[in-house]
């Protein structure tokens, strides 16, 4: 990590320190008075709701980057693994009385054993093979859900009730940004320390060389199981929180494509650094809305263009972003960010 | 037993279709060691396209078929050039993703150049009758398309053994550097896989959208051709003839017997746990070479 000219680590406390000096303490007090007390009461709740759901791909988006960026696993399946989580949480709120807290962490639970499940061939694969077995296992999930017809109503879907905490019902975008966000505190701050811990850099080993890892005595099959669990229990909880905030699940709500999008904005974001998932879920939520709202009028505006024709321009523009940054910065918006950082500690120096 | 030779038959003739994809996913691979992900909805643009020259252009049949071929080896060699060829030394992850990526691309652009709307082929381009053997039926179209797909396999046969641009292909397959050192073009190779797997994947797009309608439900047979590459084997081509045929009857099977049981969805959800099988039982396929990796 970089620090500050100056600030040198004396003893190992200051050096774990996520927070090292009085500045990042000041900044992340005041980022949280920013998020919890002036944001939701001073901007349009339609912008609210906006971060609420940016919050909720973050979620599922750090998840991912457990599996793909620091487990070095791709997983085309983190919709369906969003899916069970939204399912369990749906299931076990509305037909079991479950408390929604609980049947939250469940949500996450389920789907990461689903998730280990099909991580396991991981084992014995990777790349492309890898991949292909996670996008198998999508459409196994999908088929199981839209089958299972009693539990989970099959392919017309099922009620969400809305989610309450402690007697208090979170149905407005408001209320529900508070719970989002601060889950998305914790959920980040775990993150982070996973990424340090003995598992993150077991995680790290394996992505650059899971045959050198496992000649240093790391149990790859531990470690591997142990990521896609971790990422899919975040999945999981991504899936049980847009559940309960839409009010509505069926199938159709988890497609192979947003996997495929959520696995391109991660690598937008930057792979392998806690700053990726925060970018990737903002520009994957935000670029949908830009989407969604503006496109349409871009159609009328222009004479010869029909709807549909505008309708599609959302897959392309997506598909061509994801592309670009591939092509032109494979390391992520969070790289830039990390150069950008450097540049303004160092300055007016160069070095 | 007619109902089981019945589905036998079907099997066994939609295989061929499948193989004709898997033939176009592995062309791929063994060039470029690149999955080639949007396979499925490359299949689904030529099918509108196709449809789009005869029924609404009113172009006679063999004109359309050359514009599709032409367009078909143009959007392979584009398809490569512009997004792929960046992504030559990058780590695997890149071409995945980008792969991924593709699909979605060029799913938005036949969307946007041919609408979403369901179509069929006009009457009189394929065979519409079906013949009857001791109360089997076998419809001429799935027939056509068993015959076009071995033609294909067939004929690159002959390409990778006779002729120089196929050659170079194989013996980039073994190993791009060693094939650079030999003078071979290996971006031309590169190029040429793409062009060459994107016609494949039209063709068979245009089998299939003869035998189920021109729509993009046929994407998802691009995504069943995974299964069959990866029992065949995934640098083997027999091994996708092979991995074709089994898959499409253990799909007709399924669909035929266990429909009742599991309910709707075996059939297309079975070539998936096919691939899980294949994966977990035999990573490297029926015929394909199992690679030693070294630190």
């Amino acid at each position: 990590m970089m620090r500050p000219c100056g600030v040198f680590n004396a003893d190992y406390h200051q050096d774990k320190a996520i927070l090292r000096t009085p500045q990042q303490w000041g900044l992340l007090l005041i980022s949280l008075v920013f998020i919890f007390a002036v944001f939701p009461r001073v901007v349009p709740s339609e912008y609210v709701s906006l971060v609420m759901f940016m919050g909720i791909f973050v979620i599922a988006l750090q998840g991912l980057n457990i599996i793909l960026g620091y487990a070095g696993q791709i997983s085309v399946g983190h919709a369906a693994f969003m899916a069970v989580g939204a399912y369990t949480s749906a299931i076990l709120v509305a037909k079991v009385h479950l408390p929604f807290l609980l049947s939250l962490v469940l949500a996450g639970v389920v789907a990461a054993l689903v998730g280990m499940l099909f991580g396991a061939p991981s084992v014995r694969i990777k790349g492309f093979y890898l991949a292909l077995c996670t996008l198998a296992a999508h459409f196994i999930i999908i088929y199981v859900i839209n089958n299972w017809t009693s539990l989970t109503g099959g392919p017309y879907g099922m009620t969400v009730p809305a989610a309450s905490v402690a007697g208090i019902e979170l149905k407005s975008a408001e209320s529900y940004y508070y719970l989002v966000m601060a889950l998305l505190v914790v959920l980040t701050f775990l993150a982070v320390n996973i990424s340090r811990s003995k598992a993150g850099r077991a995680f790290i080993a394996i992505r650059d060389n899971d045959i050198a890892a496992e000649v240093m005595g790391i149990n790859i099959f531990r470690y591997k199981l142990l990521a896609f669990g971790i990422g899919t229990f975040y999945a999981g909880i991504a899936g049980a929180l847009m559940a309960h905030q839409w009010g509505f699940i069926n199938t159709d709500y988890f497609q192979l494509m947003h996997s495929i999008w959520y696995l391109g904005l991660l690598v937008v974001g930057g792979l392998g650094s806690n700053l990726g998932p925060i970018f990737g879920g903002v520009i994957y939520h935000g670029l949908g809305y830009v989407i969604d709202s503006y496109f349409p009028l871009l159609a009328e505006a222009i004479p010869f263009g029909r709807a549909e024709h505008f309708a599609t321009l959302g897959l392309l523009v997506y598909a061509l972003v994801i592309i670009l940054s591939l092509v032109f910065e494979p390391r992520g918006l969070a790289h830039r960010w990390h150069i950008f950082k450097a540049s303004y500690r160092l300055f007016p120096f160069s070095y | 037993m007619t109902t089981f030779i019945q589905i036998l038959v079907a099997g066994i003739l939609s295989g061929g279709i499948y193989s004709l994809v898997a033939l176009g996913l592995v062309i791929i691979y063994k060039a470029t060691r690149v999955f080639n992900f949007a396979v499925g909805t490359i299949m689904v643009f030529g099918a509108y396209l196709f449809w789009t020259l005869v029924a609404q252009l009113g172009l006679p049949v063999w004109l359309s078929g050359i514009i599709v071929v032409i367009c078909a080896l143009l959007l392979g060699a584009v398809l490569e050039r512009l997004f792929m060829r960046p992504l030559i030394g990058q780590p695997i992850l890149a071409p995945i993703i980008v792969c991924l990526a593709l699909l979605g691309l060029v799913r938005a652009l036949t969307l946007f150049f041919f609408g979403g709307y369901e179509h069929s082929y006009p009457r009189g381009i394929f065979p519409a009758g079906s013949w009857s053997l001791g109360g089997i039926y076998i419809s001429q179209v799935h027939v056509l398309a068993f015959a076009v797909a071995l033609a294909f396999i067939g004929l690159f046969a002959l390409y990778f053994r006779y002729t120089r641009s196929g050659l170079a292909m194989k013996v980039t397959a073994e190993d791009h550097q060693v094939a650079q050192n030999l003078g071979i073009d290996v971006k031309g190779v590169f190029r040429n896989a793409w062009a060459i797997s994107a016609l494949v994947a039209v063709t068979g797009g245009i089998l299939l959208a003869s035998l189920q309608g021109v729509d993009d439900t046929i994407e998802l047979i691009g995504l069943k051709g995974f299964a069959v590459v990866l029992l065949g084997g995934l640098e083997s081509i027999p091994g996708a003839i092979v991995g074709g045929l089994i898959v499409g009857v253990l799909e007709a099977l399924a669909g035929g017997y266990l429909t009742d049981v599991m309910g709707g969805g075996i059939a297309e959800t079975f070539p998936f746990i096919i691939l899980i099988l294949a994966l977990l039982i035999r990573p490297y396929g029926l015929f394909g070479l199992e690679r030693i990796e070294r630190i």
